[in-house]
C-alpha cells in the first residue's frame, strides 16, 4: 500500500500553482504538508483524492484506498451526530460507528441536529467519518481548524493510531499537531513559474 | 446506494427539505387557474390536460437546483465522488428521490386536482398513467441539468433556461395522452414516444451528467 506521487505539477482555475512534485507515502507514515496561504496545498490534496487531474505527471494510489477530508465536514444541518456517521459508513460499507463516536468524543452529542453543534464540534464530526471510511490513506486538508488544544491531542491519537494500524496520512497544515514521526514537506520549493501556460483552457471539458 | 436514497428522503421530509413545495405549488395552479379562467365547464375541461401537466412540470422544476447543489456547498459532493459508489449512481439515486419527493406525489394528487380542472373522467386513469410514466424523464433531464449547473451561485434561471427545452417533448406527449385518453381516442403513439423518452434519459443521462458534475467538480 503505497501512495507515489512523480513530477506531478497542478493548477487551480486554469493556473498551475505547483510543479515537480515528487513524494511517497507507505503504510505506517505520515506526512505533513506545509508552505504558505495560496501555494497549492488543497489543489494537491485535491489532486491526489482524484476530484482534479495533475497538469502533468502521475499519482499511483491503491484503488479504493484514500479517504479525504476537505475544509467543508460534508455534514448535513438537519441530520443527528448517528445518522450523518452511519450515512457515511454505510456508503463505505463499513461498520464502527459507535467506535467512531467514542473516539472522537462525541458520545454525549449522539442525538444532536448537526446544525446545534459547535464549529469544533462539527469538525470533530466530520473527522469521525474518517474513523469509517475503512481507507488506509488519511488525506487531511486543515483537519484541525476550530479544534481546542484537547481535541487536537485527541485527533493527534486517532491519527497516530491509525498508522500504527497500517494506514497512513497527507495532511496539511500550519501548527503543530504532536506527531513526531511525520515527515514535513515544504511545498515552497514546488512554487510553479507562474509565466508557463496552463495550457488547455476551455478545451479541457471536451478532453 | 440505498444508504443515499434514505438519506436523500430524510433530508426532504425534515424541516426546511422542501417535500410538499411542488406539491403545493402543483395545487395553487389547480385551483387559482379555474378562479382565472372563470367557470365555464367545457373550456375548463378542454385546457385541463395541458394546465395539469403544465403546472406538474413548473412543479418539478422548482426544486431542482436542489438536487446537487445542497451536497456542493457542504462538501458531500467532494465526498461522494471519493466514495466507493460510481458517481453515475449517484445521480441515478437523487434523480430517483427527486421523482419520489416531487413526481410520484403529483401523479398521485393529480386526479384530485383533475376535478377541479373539470377534466372528464375517462380522463382521470391516463392522466395518472402518464405523468407516472413521464415525470422520472423530468427528474432525471433535471439532475443533468443541475449538474451542469452545479458550481454556479445562483444558476437556477440558467438550469431552467437549459432545463425546458429538452422537457417540451415529454409535455406534448403528456398532454396529448391525456387529451386523447378523455376524448376515447387512441394513447398509443404519445404514451409510447413518452415512455420512449424516460426510458432514453433514465438510460443516458446519468453518465452525461456524472461527466458534467466531475469537471465541475475540478
Amino acid at each position: 500500500m503505497e501512495l507515489i506521487v512523480s513530477d506531478v505539477a497542478v493548477a487551480r482555475g486554469g493556473i498551475p500553482v505547483l510543479e515537480g512534485v515528487n513524494l511517497s507515502v507507505s503504510s505506517g507514515t505520515a506526512l505533513v504538508l506545509r508552505g504558505p496561504n495560496g501555494i497549492g496545498k488543497t489543489t494537491l490534496l485535491r489532486t491526489l483524492a482524484g476530484l482534479q487531474p495533475p497538469l502533468q505527471g502521475t499519482v499511483t494510489l491503491p484503488p479504493e484506498g484514500i479517504a479525504y477530508a476537505a475544509h467543508a465536514d460534508g455534514l448535513k444541518a438537519t441530520l443527528t451526530v448517528t445518522e450523518n456517521l452511519h450515512f457515511w459508513a454505510s456508503v463505505n460499507g463499513q461498520g464502527g460507528v459507535e467506535e467512531a463516536i467514542t473516539r472522537m468524543n462525541l458520545a454525549d452529542l449522539r442525538d444532536r441536529r448537526a446544525a446545534n453543534l459547535s464549529a469544533g464540534q462539527k469538525r470533530r464530526l466530520g473527522l469521525a467519518r474518517l474513523l469509517v471510511s475503512g481507507r488506509a490513506i488519511w488525506l487531511l486538508d486543515e483537519p484541525t481548524v476550530s479544534l481546542d488544544a484537547a481535541s487536537v491531542a485527541l485527533f493527534a491519537g486517532v491519527v497516530r493510531e491509525h498508522l500504527v494500524r497500517g494506514g497512513a496520512a497527507v495532511m496539511a497544515t500550519h501548527i503543530d499537531l504532536g506527531i513526531p514521526e511525520a515527515e514535513v514537506l515544504d511545498l515552497s520549493a514546488f512554487r510553479a513559474n507562474r509565466h508557463i501556460p496552463a495550457g488547455h483552457g476551455f478545451d479541457e471539458a471536451f478532453a | 446506494m440505498i444508504a443515499l436514497l434514505v438519506r436523500d428522503l430524510r433530508l426532504a421530509i425534515r424541516a426546511g427539505g422542501g417535500f410538499g413545495l411542488g406539491l403545493a405549488f402543483f395545487l395553487l395552479v389547480a385551483v387559482l387557474v379555474p378562479l382565472g379562467v372563470g367557470p365555464e365547464g367545457g373550456l375548463l375541461a378542454k385546457i385541463a390536460p395541458g394546465i395539469l401537466w403544465v403546472g406538474a412540470l413548473l412543479a418539478c422544476l422548482l426544486s431542482l437546483d436542489r438536487i446537487f447543489a445542497l451536497d456542493f456547498e457542504d462538501g458531500s459532493l467532494d465526498l461522494l465522488a471519493t466514495a466507493p459508489i460510481p458517481l453515475e449512481g449517484v445521480v441515478a439515486i437523487k434523480a430517483l428521490a427527486h421523482w419520489l419527493v416531487t413526481g410520484l406525489p403529483l401523479t398521485l394528487a393529480a386526479p384530485l386536482l383533475g376535478v377541479l380542472l373539470n377534466l372528464p373522467l375517462t380522463g382521470h386513469g391516463w392522466l395518472v398513467l402518464s405523468l407516472f410514466l413521464g415525470t422520472p424523464a423530468l427528474s432525471v433531464i433535471g439532475a443533468f441539468g443541475a449538474a451542469l449547473t452545479v458550481g454556479l451561485k445562483r444558476g437556477g434561471l440558467l438550469l431552467s433556461l437549459l432545463v425546458l427545452p429538452l422537457y417540451v417533448p415529454t409535455l406534448i406527449f403528456g398532454a396529448e395522452v391525456v387529451k386523447r385518453g378523455a376524448a376515447g381516442l387512441s394513447v398509443e403513439a404519445p404514451l409510447l414516444l413518452m415512455s420512449a423518452i424516460t426510458l432514453g434519459s433514465a438510460a443516458a443521462l446519468p453518465f452525461a451528467a456524472a461527466a458534467a458534475l466531475r469537471i465541475n467538480l475540478r
